[in-house]
Formats: structure tokens, C-alpha cells, sequence
């Protein structure tokens, strides 16, 4: 029980004045995957079934190799903005801070394990 | 907060169903949410049978007709009837909508009326719409000047007037903002599709001095960006008006300051 005034719970804590760049972000990442996934999909199909031999040697061509590293960025960070959004409508208080975090953890560690293995394919 | 359940001192019951008038050939079935914050109990569905062929036409005329002649306890908002006051909001037949412009004909089977939904309940069909009256207020919707008052009235042009319009119409019945999930889960912060719709009334209007300073403070996580476009609000707009596309332009607006 508080005896706060209708508008002071309207108003909480005021503007947080943030949030346009993480919506500029997510149209940006947005634009970029649609033409990045498509051509993810049309080099990564172009190659599946192929033996190891055939593959490592595709992926040491350079536009391959580049438009792979390119989505795995970039796919993971939307994927990062994008749940964060998520977690924000459903989860609340301290549980909302952790889950954040973990899935900052674990976007960023599969981003990086993504251009990593890549790397190693391609040099 | 998510909330999947329904509380437990806010779970349905079966209601009382009221007797059949006598003599009548045209009946309707109607049930109706009650809930009495006086008698402890659990909100229930009371079942009424009402004679069409001595009912108006519209939602707000049965309710009116339960009220007169069958339930005087039954308690909802009405006034104007002809969709200009707001009062009457409520869901029927699963849409929120104004009671007085909801033809009784548009409905197929029986007539199910609730309260707006997921906002508290005073009485029966009556939502507190305390928090949302005071989130319109903060989004200042009025005209912000800071020069010097002009001798007559502040001009505006007629191409600058047409952009209010799809604007200024909204009666803040609430119907948008209740029936958005972004609003049911964090309505604490969100502003709304109703609120925001308000707000981009008068950033768009170009008398208003008070643009930026609007922006500023609709500039947050909650606030605005809760707007996911579901698009419920525009389908539910008992005026025809598109809450979601003025919270879109108030998106198009903050990118412009900063890119």
C-alpha cells in the first residue's frame, strides 16, 4: 500500500530517453538479414551433401565465407535485441535482470564460437 | 506481468439466470459479467432473455431494457448513445466496443458482454480507468506555446489542419489500450495506443511549440517501445481510428531526430 497520486504512477520514474537507438538497431539488423539470410541459405544449400574435402575448400572462398560471418553477426545480434524486447514484455524484476544477462551470454558466445569455426574453415 | 490464470477471487462462476419474459416470440439470450465488490464473491455470468420486438436495436438498448425491467442492479456506463461520450466501452461478443453504436444484429448466437478487459473492476461492467486517464494526462495533451500569445488565434493551414484528422476524433473509450497485450502486461509503463495517439496529436500540430520536449519524454523502452504493432487497436477502434499507425510515426519521428 502506497498513497501515491494517479499521476505520479503514471508518470514512475519519468523518460529512461533511450530506446530509439535500440529500435533504429533492430530496422537496421532487420534490412541487412533480408538479404543476408537469403544468401546464407542459397551458398550454405549449394554445398550441403558435398564430402569434407568440398567443403572446406568452398568455404575458403572468400564470398562464402564472408556472407557466413556476416549472418552469424548479425543474426546474433538481433537475435540479442530482439529477446531482450522479449524477456522485457513477460519477465519482471530480478528474474528480468538475469535473464538479460544470460541471454546476452550465451547470444555473444555463440556469435563468437559461430565466427570462429568459420575462421578456422576458411584460413 | 504475464498472467496466464485468472486469480483465484477473480475466477467465473455460473450466475443466476433470470425468467423468460412472458408472451414473448422474438427472445435474445444475453449473458452478462457480474461482479459485486460489496458481497465477497467471485464474479459471475448471469443469463438474461430479453424481447426484441420491445428492444431498441444496439447493445446499450438491451442492457438499458435488463436494467429497467428485469435487474435494476446491474451497473454499466452510458451516456451519450451515439458514440461521442466513450462512457459505454465494454467487450461484447469478444471485441471491445461501444455498447451504443454495437448493433444487437451483428451478433450470431448469444450476446456475451464483459467488462474491457484486464483492467480492474469497480462494479459489474464498469473498469477503474484511473491509471489510463492519468497516463493520457501525462503525455500533456493540450497545445504547449512559448511564444508570445498572438493577437487573435494561432493559424494554422488547411493541409497542417488535415493532418490532425484520424487524430482529434479519438473519445478515449479505452477499447485500444484494453485490448492490447503489450498494455495487459506492462500497463504500469506503457503509455498505450489511446495515450500515444494523443501525444502524436499534438506533436504533429503545428501550432504545438512543444515538440521536442514531448519527444523527449515519450523517449523510452516502455513508454512507446512497448508497441509491437499487434495491430489489435486499430482492428477494435469502435471510431475507425489506427492508434498503431500515430505510435509508428512517433517511431518515424524519434529516428529522424537522431539519424
Amino acid at each position: 500500500m502506497a498513497y501515491l497520486t494517479d499521476r505520479k504512477r503514471a508518470v514512475g520514474m519519468g523518460s529512461a530517453k533511450t530506446g530509439t537507438e535500440h529500435h533504429w538497431q533492430m530496422m537496421v539488423t532487420s534490412v541487412a538479414l533480408l538479404f543476408l539470410i537469403p544468401a546464407f541459405v542459397f551458398t550454405f544449400g549449394a554445398i550441403l551433401g558435398s564430402t569434407y574435402e568440398e567443403v572446406i575448400a568452398y568455404y575458403q572462398r572468400p564470398f562464402p565465407a564472408v556472407v557466413a560471418i556476416l549472418t552469424m553477426l548479425v543474426g546474433w545480434f538481433h537475435f540479442r535485441k530482439g529477446v531482450q524486447t522479449l524477456i522485457e514484455d513477460y519477465v519482471q524484476g530480478l528474474a528480468r535482470k538475469i535473464a538479460i544477462i544470460a541471454m546476452i551470454c550465451v547470444s555473444y558466445s555463440a556469435a563468437a564460437f559461430a565466427v570462429f569455426a568459420i575462421i578456422r574453415i576458411a584460413l | 506481468m504475464v498472467q496466464l490464470t485468472l486469480p483465484k477471487n477473480s475466477r467465473m462462476t455460473t450466475g443466476k439466470t433470470w425468467p423468460k419474459p412472458e408472451g414473448a416470440t422474438n427472445l435474445r439470450k444475453v449473458q452478462i459479467y457480474r461482479w459485486n465488490p460489496d458481497d465477497g464473491k467471485n464474479p459471475s455470468l448471469d443469463t438474461y432473455f430479453i424481447d426484441m420486438d420491445t428492444c431498441g436495436p444496439m447493445v446499450l438498448d438491451a442492457l438499458i431494457k435488463i436494467k429497467n425491467e428485469i435487474d435494476p442492479t446491474l451497473t454499466f456506463r452510458r451516456s451519450c448513445r451515439e458514440g461521442i461520450c466513450g462512457s459505454c466501452a465494454m467487450n461484447v461478443d469478444g471485441i471491445n466496443t461501444l455498447a451504443c453504436i454495437y448493433g444487437m444484429d451483428e451478433i450470431k448466437g448469444d450476446v456475451k458482454i464483459y467488462p474491457l478487459p484486464h483492467m480492474p473492476v469497480i462494479k459489474d461492467l464498469i473498469p477503474d480507468l484511473t491509471h489510463f486517464y492519468a497516463q493520457h494526462a501525462s503525455v500533456m495533451p493540450w497545445l504547449e506555446t512559448k511564444t508570445n500569445r498572438p493577437a487573435k488565434e494561432w493559424k494554422q493551414s488547411i493541409d497542417d489542419r488535415k493532418k490532425l484528422d484520424g487524430l482529434y476524433e479519438c473519445v478515449m473509450c479505452a477499447c485500444c489500450s484494453t485490448s492490447c497485450p503489450s498494455y495487459w502486461w506492462n500497463g504500469d509503463r506503457y503509455l498505450g495506443p489511446a495515450a500515444l495517439l494523443h501525444a502524436y496529436r499534438w506533436i504533429i500540430d503545428s501550432r504545438d511549440e512543444a515538440t521536442g520536449e514531448r519527444l523527449d519524454e515519450l523517449e523510452d523502452p516502455f513508454k512507446l517501445y512497448r508497441c509491437h504493432t499487434i495491430m489489435n487497436c486499430a482492428k477494435t477502434c469502435p471510431k475507425g481510428l489506427n492508434p498503431a499507425a500515430a505510435i509508428a510515426h512517433i517511431k518515424k519521428k524519434m529516428v529522424e531526430r537522431v539519424v
